[in-house]
């Protein structure tokens, strides 16, 4: 017998299942007034520096149907590049929302701030990016995958760059509609599959 | 706070995806068109992976982590049999993860959820809404007072039922570390048939999500205690993690 190491195990995951909304969004699954003061509504807490953006989204299953049960949750740095709780975060940004697949038609709206650029480790520059994190009915691990912005310089960001077919890329790019507006679809399997990472 | 701030630095040690159910698993049909075709993209953690939020106790009200009284806001308690769902959070190092927020959702003692989805026809409890959540202490110990939900049908394969369990949502400090996962209880013959606990295909591996019955935590004549404890990511740490590039 070799010597036991002292690392435990994760906790295996199990989906979130077709109610997870009461749990993490009850508003949302017609459960108001729940708790007094619900996590996630907004990581708008205040006038926050930057531009206040909109991104709009289906999350679509294999058969290219929009799924209506889909719950999401972001998390990114303010305008400026700063996470919050590190030293000049704006003090108004929560970083962290929830948002839903629409019941009806299977569309999801994220309002946040347009966040920064910040480096790593080594001083590599990331570009402009919200991560998420996805589950729903049938997804048996939550699924990670970021927004990244067409109008930013996204050229040395090292995660887009480690992806090796380029037109893959463009899975994790939302698209700019308008003013402040930003369309990202995600796609759970098959045709323009979108990339989803393992970090 | 010190260790708190230490023991959140350097990159997370990789997910083993070998420990959890694979994306793809035609027993649990819904999984067949939600699962991802084409691998993860794996590279270190950043920090947008190493960072989190951070939930403060001033936004939790006192009976939160209450499911007995939290609907009826302590008015009048849910039926079913009453039970204390403890356990601590700690990461693969095996440290406490305290502060951090753990959160549950079940169906009540018929098994019915109180979701404008579930068409289920066993009666809602007018006294119970099926949420709670709380915040770990400084040793990663959190508590939850409930009742046991009751199993349910769900249409999958011709005639298929969750055995009895509670959803569980956990932060950690980072966002890398996100989770959730579904505790079990001790002794239900319906694990065995579950498609979505078969997931998982080591049962020693899906045995860590069976809670076992606590005597020493249940107090007599009032509920009986199952104790849950969760293993979250932990971070790399080795000596070497502030070298220079390619030193
Ligand atoms: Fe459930």
């Amino acid at each position: 017998m070799v010597q036991k190491l002292d690392t435990l195990q994760e906790t295996p995951s199990q989906t979130a299942g077709p109610y997870v909304h009461i749990g993490l969004m009850p508003t949302y699954a017609g459960n108001a007034g729940y708790y007094d003061e619900e996590i996630g509504i907004s990581p708008l807490a205040g006038d926050v520096a930057g531009e206040v953006i909109e991104v709009v989204g289906s999350v679509y299953d294999g058969t290219a149907w929009a799924m209506r049960d889909a719950l999401i949750e972001s998390w990114q740095c303010d305008a400026k590049g700063v996470f919050p709780g590190h030293e000049g975060a704006d003090p108004n940004f929560t970083g962290h929302c929830r948002f839903a697949a629409n019941a009806e038609n299977g569309e999801f709206t994220l309002r946040t701030v347009k966040p920064g650029a910040y480096k790593g480790r080594g001083g590599v520059e990331n570009a402009p990016h919200i991560s998420l994190w996805i589950v729903a009915r049938g997804i048996n691990i939550g699924l990670n995958t970021r927004i990244y912005f067409e109008d930013e310089d996204n050229d040395s960001d090292p995660l887009l760059n480690r992806i090796e077919q380029h037109p893959r890329v463009q899975t994790l790019i939302a698209k700019k509609t308008g003013y402040g507006k930003y369309r990202f679809d995600i796609r759970l399997q098959g045709e323009g599959e979108t990339v989803f990472l393992d970090l | 706070m010190t260790d708190f701030i230490t023991q959140d630095q350097g990159p997370l040690i990789p997910r083993n995806r070998a420990l959890h159910p694979a994306p793809y698993d035609p027993g649990y049909k819904t999984s067949v068109s939600r699962s991802p075709s084409l691998p993860l993209l794996s590279m270190e953690s950043s920090l947008s992976e190493e960072t989190g939020p951070t939930f403060g106790h001033n936004k939790f009200g006192a009976l939160d982590n209450n499911l007995i009284l939290n609907w009826s806001k302590g008015a009048a308690p849910a039926v079913g049999e009453r039970i204390l769902v403890h356990g601590r959070v700690v990461d693969e190092n095996n440290r406490p993860v305290p502060n951090t927020l753990v959160e549950i959702w079940q169906a009540n003692a018929g098994g019915r959820y109180r979701h404008k989805k579930d068409t289920y026809f066993a009666p809602l409890d007018p006294n119970f809404g099926g949420c709670g959540r709380t915040i770990t202490d400084e040793n990663g110990y959190y508590e939850f007072l409930t009742i046991r939900p009751g199993a349910y049908p769900w249409p999958n394969r011709g005639n298929d039922w969750r055995p009895m369990h509670i959803h569980v949502a956990i932060y950690g400090h980072s966002f890398g570390q996100r989770l959730i996962s579904q505790m079990y209880f001790e002794g239900d013959p319906l694990i065995d048939h579950c498609p979505i606990a078969a997931t998982i295909k080591d049962r020693a591996q899906l045995d860590r999500l069976v809670a076992p019955l606590d005597f020493a935590k249940s107090r007599p004549l009032d509920f009986l205690a199952y104790k849950f404890d969760i293993v979250l990511r932990g971070r790399r740490q080795t000596m070497f993690e502030n070298k220079m590039e390619g030193m």
